[in-house]
């Protein structure tokens, strides 16, 4: 752990008008960690999450990252500083082919003057071996990502972003939208980013997902800081006790047995190291949960 | 428990690679190459006399060339996610500004010239500039504009020349330049042919080369499949949407020109109907109404199948008075065809996708 945290904000607070949509919030976010930010719709997440990518600016309080006192006034601002966001609609263009979607905004270019080009072979070449690091083969790079999975799709979000050399990684419920196994697929690229020395911000509503991959859990609601925790400081049932009330643990619970029934499965096939510490974190949790 | 290490999954045989002929298919144009060589053969089958031979291809071309420049550019702004209706009027507008400083002013025609193209740079800046900055369908806004100069075409040329046009265009200083440059008559094999058909097809060819080969065709692109995305991952998309509604009012002042310097004179109504003829070319060249998705090329061709009909329908004998009709029938199958063809595609690397995803799935099984 480094001592220094990567990413900062003090006493956030952001207006949209009248409306109060942050309120004195402050985090943490160290590199080779995952922070997940959770609470329910409203919480504040998406503002907070917006205003550390540069999409706003806040109303109150001070953001630094690696250590500067910093303002963005547009997600490129932010990018450029090494902050990827990965949102939830995952900013890719579903008519557009994979190569023109990873590369998006970040064209390479060769050539001169009025000659300069988007350097398409090594862009193809480049995305069929990024993403072939996470253990995805496009025989098809033309291919549009709008007939791909979810999974996929969330999978060159993130190989994009880590690809461009981002030291903070920003997913917005990268796992709502997807079901059990991909939500896993999903889980696993979390791990190998935050191996790979990223500072990993994780947004979910969902507290097994968190605590499976987190180090740190900050937990927002109604625009207020309701706690933070590390790991050693809270357990599963306390953190989905602070974040909702008993109706939602069954369903949650329901969920859960989901996620621990597949991974039990998933044991038996090829396994990272990564992806082994994911799965007994589940297990560890169901049994938890069971008692 | 044992862990192996993740090896990168081999080839699955099943999957055929995409062959050429697949990808041929998956390109937008396609609808409007094989809607251009049907309308082809068709006169050719009717009036092959007329048609196959240099006198027909002349013909077909003088009658598709300034169309296809609008097309070009209406189409790069289609595939940004925007309409343009005032382009068609621009074209009066900026001849007019051209041909009235020349004759009334006494200005050189190249002067007159540049400043008919500021003016229409500068309103095409102003209808991307309040189409980013409202968020009003660019529809709403281009229509307003297109009334404005409409009626501003008229008012102006009233006022200065007490009638509706203006002529004597070739008698001011600088005509001969340019009409060498933008629009002159030039003869090959014995058959005559207007410039502007070069202009049409290096048009084409730079557009096309900046769609597919270029930073800003690719932002271009993403800019109309999904503007918010492509701001999110740093693309300039209201940079991009101003820059192609100055791009369309470009090359209405490059029309408007062409036509002064062919017709030495200018019309107030010029240009006023044409905005949908553009819109149609594009969309026949594979655009979709949409966004995100198109050709410039293709728009060349849906603009040269216009041209065929415009021509065809003379040729033949059938009274004129049908065109208007006899397009809405070439626009719908030609729409028809791209929209099919546009599916099989679709279906065709949706069923590769499942393929691959089921392939997988057992892998890990």
């Amino acid at each position: 752990m480094t001592a220094e945290p990567i990413l900062e904000v003090q006493h956030i607070t952001k207006l949209f008008g009248s409306v109060i949509a942050l309120s004195d919030v402050s985090a943490k976010v160290y590199a080779g960690e995952v922070t997940c930010l959770l609470g329910d719709n409203g919480a504040g997440k998406s503002t907070l999450i917006k205003i550390l990518s540069g999409v706003h600016q806040q109303t109150e309080g001070d953001y630094y990252f690696e250590g500067e006192k910093v303002k963005f006034n547009s997600p490129r601002e932010a990018l450029e500083r090494g902050i990827a966001t990965v949102y939830q609609d995952l900013s890719l263009i579903p008519l557009m082919p994979i190569w023109r979607n990873f590369f998006l905004g970040l064209e390479p270019v060769k050539g001169w003057g009025p000659f300069k080009r988007f350097d398409i072979d090594f862009a193809k070449r480049t995305v069929r071996q990024e993403l072939l690091k996470m253990g995805i083969d496009i025989r098809d790079p033309g291919q549009a990502v709008g007939t791909m999975s979810g999974g996929e799709r969330q999978s060159i979000a993130i190989a994009r972003a880590v690809y461009f050399g981002a030291k903070v990684l920003i997913l917005d419920e990268p796992t709502a939208a997807l079901g059990v196994k991909q939500a896993g697929v999903v889980l696993k690229y979390i791990v190998q980013a935050k191996a790979r020395g990223l500072g990993v911000i994780f947004i979910t509503h969902n507290p097994h997902h968190a605590y499976a991959v987190g180090d740190r859990f900050i937990i927002l609601k109604r625009g207020r800081t309701l706690g933070i925790w590390s790991k050693d400081e809270i357990t599963r049932e306390d953190m989905i006790r602070a974040m909702s009330g008993a109706d939602e643990l069954e369903a949650l619970s329901h969920e859960l047995d989901e996620l621990a029934r597949r991974d039990a499965a998933k044991k038996q096939l090829e396994l990272a190291q990564a992806e082994a510490e994911v799965a007994d974190e589940l297990e560890e949790g169901e049994k938890l949960f069971d008692e | 428990m044992t862990v192996k290490t993740a090896s990168p999954p081999t080839r699955d045989e099943r999957v055929a690679e995409l062959g050429a002929f697949r990808s041929m298919l998956r390109r937008p144009e396609v609808g409007a190459v094989l809607g251009a060589l049907v309308v082809w053969f068709f006169f050719a089958a009717i009036t092959p006399e007329h048609w196959i031979g240099l006198g027909g291809v002349a013909r077909i071309i003088d009658s598709s060339a300034t169309l296809g420049i609008m097309a070009i550019a209406v189409a790069l702004l289609m595939i940004g996610g925007e309409f343009d209706l005032s382009a068609g009027v621009m074209t009066g507008t900026a001849g007019l500004i051209a041909g009235l400083l020349s004759t009334q002013a006494g200005m050189n025609f190249w002067a007159a010239a540049g400043i008919a193209l500021v003016f229409a740079l500068t309103v095409g800046y102003i209808n991307g500039l309040m189409v980013v900055k409202t968020g009003l369908p660019s529809f709403i806004v281009t229509l307003a504009t297109f009334f404005i100069l409409r009626g501003a075409n008229v008012g102006v040329t009233k006022m200065l020349t007490d009638q509706v046009r203006v002529s004597g265009i070739d008698k001011v200083s600088g005509f001969a330049l340019a009409r060498t440059i933008f629009n002159t008559e030039i003869t090959i094999f014995g058959e005559k042919f207007w410039t502007a058909f070069i202009w049409w097809i290096v048009l084409a060819i730079v557009a096309t080369w900046i769609l597919q080969r270029t930073q800003w065709g690719n932002w271009i692109f993403a800019t109309g499949g999904d503007a918010n995305a492509a701001r999110n991952v740093g693309v300039p998309a209201m940079k991009v949407k101003i820059a192609l509604f100055m791009t369309t009012a470009g090359a209405a002042w490059l029309v408007g020109i062409m036509n002064d310097v062919r017709l030495r004179s200018a019309v107030a109504s010029q240009g006023i109907g044409q905005e949908f003829v553009y819109i149609i070319a594009a969309v026949i060249g594979g655009c979709l109404l949409t966004g995100g998705y198109g050709s410039a090329i293709g728009a060349a061709i849906g603009a040269l199948i216009f041209g065929m009909a415009r021509v065809g329908i003379v040729f033949v004998g059938w009274p004129t008075d049908w065109f208007f009709s006899f397009l809405g029938v070439m626009l719908l199958v030609a729409v028809l065809v791209n929209n099919y063809t546009r599916k099989r595609a679709e279906a065709m690397t949706t069923a590769m996708a499942k393929a691959r995803a089921e392939s997988q799935e057992e892998d890990e099984a």
